[in-house]
């Protein structure tokens, strides 16, 4: 090998490493840039008002999101009412009992679909099918919505997680005598246990941060809920609404509300990842 | 187990809804709504193509600074340092995924937009002054930094799907390679790339559907102004920026189909993705004979 | 897991029903020109009477769409309903505050009140023939001012709204070349510029971007302390926006004589006048099927008339004189009707 053409491939080498280091940097750069804009931000916002009184009219001092705080809660939590179980049916089925069949094959393709689906177009949709034809905004609309944005990824999943349960441990249970039914519910299921947690924790990040479909469904509100048929306070509207305003004390507030809700998707994903991790693979 | 059709019902009721609720503008307009660039609530003319033309750009722009960011900070992480540190800068970027859109919205207006239009765009007038891409004046919020703020948004995604594609690269492959004197720039081009770029094509894909069907953070950013103009600086707008701004506010029944039928548009967009992407993945398995 | 979810479901249930104690929510949507007035209303009237008004500014076009859609209990829009147009869809219109819409700017060294424009002036930039701020045009209005070689940013509306209705309906009285090209309306073909969604969104573009011209309602203006401009008035004179000016232009309105209170404010004679004056809109079903809520809803209103003027000055706006209060009252009780055709108000 000629020795210019060394130093020449040696040269490339080194510009395109530092390249790729500092491409890394870059994204570094960003997510800390972020961050601390958030905290930094959002720490100004907190006192012990934010959290446990109402929002105030602009020009009213003072004032809190303890209604949106406890909005995002029930709505979230309703939508893992609705999406994880039928999320999880939906995995078993592909994962046990339709496995190779050209309408598991469909329906993973729908599964698919779905998760590529723009938040908004389900917002869209779910305005259409129930805010519309009731006659009103309510947080039950926003929980559906947020449902079926959970489905699919509660549905895949599901799928992996019961994939890695060696094919044996069902082969004995069955050979013992056990239904198929039995079988997956106590044996499958127990195995992956962890495994379909992790799937919720990430389903739930998935969905805690929404805001485009909640705009048509949930609404907001200033006043703590009476039930989830009317227009539900959330923090992402509540969010959207206020940094939007010129009001000092509001956008003051929004950052508040973005930490807040940062820190619920952040500790959610880290959760889900350290048990993904702990888990042993059987 | 009749569970897993409600995806199957769920992706129906949705074509079906948008459409039933969109055949006033398709009766109304045709097929020269995609092409029309009025927005004109006001003379009860709409047309799809600025929101189109929006969608496309700020996503043409996210992706070619993704991709090539997120395959150097992939072969970085996978080939470049020892595993602990790769391991510990793959988690941090994908810390990105997890932020919530909203909050890139707000980021962005607040704090990226004004520094967009401090330092950067004037920059960038400066040296390509002449270019319609750059002409205007600089205000920081428009079609560019949008394209920015999603290409940060996909970077995760793709960072995350390529280093998984990267790390499957037999070792005895690379490691030949090496003994033959390779650089490891060489092995990453001549190796690690060629061996993965089904996968990576595929992560492309996937960040190309997050792209297009951003709402949030995009609204925050781009402008929001139905004009086509080739200056990146310019007010602009996407399909999901439009709806989350006017659908609540349409009062006319045109105004409220027309805008469904820029959601079926966007619905059918990410769905074509979504076909290439699977046959994409189908091709790969067959090529390498095992799944992904 | 099924632990986990049984647990999950019984909190849930808990917090819906610690929580539906019945106490009554009124829920109204449009408008975000009157929002800060209303939410204040809103805020003081709860802590009075303990009736909740939940109001959400999403825009006028979305207050007539969600009123004509039955989601809320009532509309609010700053364009007017044209009487056919109520008729048709069975609803009811009355004026509940007034106020200006404003040009607001944001140029370096160019404060409150200094610059003045005149009507042909403003719908140039709007139509973005004026693209600079030290164009001729405007340096001959302004010979002390020091005018930068900027580019003009126009920010508008890009949602549906009353506020660019009343604007908008202003340029088209004023400018052919605007009546031609543009014309009047709550979402309109703008022919430069950026959008920022709702008078918020309007008040933080100009705020951020320097060189920026928008249009918001006056409180906001206040509020932030965006600089305003003097405008021209029919009059031929100079006029700053204050609640006074407001208030001349509101005394021409003929309310008595406007079928379904249909009443535009804009380009009102008078030397004090402010030419971009307009009422904003309650919009509710002449039919109510439930006569309780409704009941609750005018009583809020008749507060509201009667002892929210102050609320209302203090933040820029321009309460309804009372007789046109007394005007609208009696159209209540002649209009409003339960399904038994029995009257609301009394």
């Amino acid at each position: 090998m000629q020795p210019r053409l060394a130093t020449y491939r040696k040269l490339t080498n080194a510009l395109v490493v530092g390249l790729s280091g500092f491409s890394a940097l870059i994204g570094l750069f960003f997510l800390g840039w972020i961050l601390m804009v958030v905290i930094l931000k959002g720490m100004a916002a907190f006192s012990p008002d934010f959290f446990l009184k109402l929002p105030t009219p602009p020009g009213v001092p003072g004032g809190g999101l303890a209604n949106a705080i406890v909005g995002t809660l029930l709505i979230t939590l309703l939508s893992v009412l609705l999406g994880v179980p039928l999320g999880i049916l939906g995995g078993v089925y592909l994962s046990e009992f339709g496995e190779q069949s050209k309408i598991a094959a469909a329906v993973r393709f729908c599964s698919n679909v779905l998760m590529g689906t723009p938040s908004i177009i389900v917002g869209v949709f779910i305005y259409a099918i129930m805010v519309y034809p009731l006659g009103h905004f309510s947080g039950y609309a926003g929980a559906v919505s947020l449902a079926v944005i959970m489905l699919p990824v509660v549905v895949r999943t599901t799928e992996d997680m019961l994939r890695l349960v060696p094919n044996s441990l069902r082969e004995s249970a069955l050979a013992l005598g056990a239904p198929r039914w039995k079988v997956t519910v106590q044996v499958v299921f127990r195995a992956a246990k962890s495994g379909l947690f992790t799937g919720v924790l990430l389903a739930i990040a998935r969905v805690s941060g929404e805001t485009a479909p909640l705009l048509f469904t949930a609404l907001n509100s200033p006043y703590w809920m009476e039930s989830l048929s009317k227009p539900t306070a959330n923090l992402t509207v509540t969010i959207f609404n206020y940094a939007m305003s010129p009001y000092k004390d509001w956008q003051r507030q929004a950052w508040g509300a973005s930490l807040l809700i940062m820190m619920g998707v952040l500790f959610v994903t880290l959760v889900g990842r350290f048990y993904l991790k702990g888990r042993k693979t059987p | 187990m009749g569970s897993a059709f409600v995806l199957p019902l769920l992706i129906l009721g949705l074509f079906v809804a948008l459409t039933g609720l969109s055949l006033p503008s398709i009766k109304r307009f045709g097929l020269h709504f995609i092409v029309s660039p009025a927005w004109n609530p006001v003379k009860h003319d709409f047309g799809a193509l600025s929101s189109i033309y929006g969608t496309l750009v700020s996503t043409f722009i996210a992706m070619i600074l993704a991709v090539p960011l997120s395959l150097a900070i992939a072969l970085f992480q996978v080939e470049l340092v020892p595993p602990v540190i790769g391991r510990v800068v793959g988690s941090a970027i994908e810390l990105l995924a997890a932020i919530p859109s909203i909050i890139y919205g707000m980021w962005g207006l607040f704090v990226f937009a004004p520094f967009m239009a401090d330092h950067v765009q004037p920059f960038l007038a400066r040296i390509g002054g002449n270019l319609p891409l750059f002409k205007g004046p600089p205000m920081g919020i428009g079609m560019l930094t949008a394209g920015l703020i999603l290409a940060l948004m996909i970077l995760p995604f793709i960072t995350s799907v390529t280093s998984d594609v990267f790390r499957m690269v037999p070792a005895h492959l690379k490691e030949s390679a090496y003994g033959m004197g390779s650089t490891t720039f060489e092995v990453a081009r001549k190796i690690t790339l060629r061996y993965g770029i089904d996968g990576v094509v595929g992560a492309g894909f996937l960040g190309l559907g997050r792209a297009l069907g951003e709402t949030m953070a995009v609204t925050f950013v781009i402008g929001n102004s139905h004009r086509i103009s080739a200056s990146l600086f310019t007010g602009a707008n996407s399909i999901a920026s439009t709806l989350a701004n006017e659908f609540t506010e349409a009062s006319d029944p045109l105004y409220l189909s027309s805008l469904v039928e820029l959601g079926l548009i966007l619905l059918i967009l990410t769905v074509m993705v979504q076909i290439l992407s699977q046959l994409w993945l189908r091709r790969m398995r067959r090529k390498t004979g095992k799944g992904m | 897991m099924k632990k986990f979810l049984l647990t999950l479901f019984l909190i849930a249930f808990m917090l819906v029903m610690a929580h539906a104690g019945y106490s009554m929510t009124l829920n109204g949507a449009g408008a975000t020109f009157p929002y800060p007035v209303y939410a204040q209303w809103a805020y003081k009237y709860e802590k009075l009477r303990g009736v909740k008004l939940n109001y959400q500014s999403i825009g006028s076009g979305g207050g007539i769409a969600q009123i004509k859609a039955k989601t809320v209990d009532f509309g609010a829009s700053d364009a007017p309903m044209r009487a056919e147009e109520l008729k048709k869809y069975n609803l009811f219109q009355f004026p509940m505050i007034m106020g200006g819409v404003v040009p607001v700017i944001h140029i370096k060294g160019v404060s409150n009140e200094q610059m003045k424009l005149c009507a042909k002036v403003l719908a140039n930039i709007f139509l973005g023939k004026i693209r600079k701020w030290n164009d001729p045009a405007i340096r001959k209005l302004n010979p002390g001012l020091a005018l930068p070689d900027r580019e003009i940013t126009v920010v508008h509306r890009a949602d549906g709204s009353g506020t660019t209705w009343i604007f908008t309906n202003y340029l088209d009285k004023i400018s052919k070349e605007w009546h031609k090209k543009v014309g009047t309306g709550k979402a309109v073909s703008w022919p430069t510029g950026v959008g920022g969604k709702g008078n918020e969104g309007v008040s933080a573009y100009v705020q951020k971007v320097n060189g920026a011209i928008g249009y918001v309602e006056f409180a906001y203006a206040l509020q932030n302390g965006l600089t305003t401009v003097r405008l021209e008035n029919r009059a031929g004179r100079f006029v700053a926006p204050t609640i006074r000016s407001f208030q001349s232009a509101a005394a021409h309105a003929d309310w008595a004589h406007a079928p379904g209170f249909y009443m535009v404010l804009t380009d009102q004679p008078g030397p004090e006048s402010w030419p971009i004056t307009g009422a904003s809109f309650i919009l509710i079903y002449r039919v109510q099927t439930r006569p309780n809520r409704a009941r609750a809803m005018l009583t809020f209103f008749d507060w509201a008339y009667r002892h929210g003027a102050g609320i209302a000055k203090k933040l820029g706006y321009v309460p309804m004189p009372e007789k046109i209060v007394k005007l609208v009252e009696e159209a209540w009780k002649e209009n409003l009707k339960d399904t038994q055709g029995n009257p609301l108000w009394k």
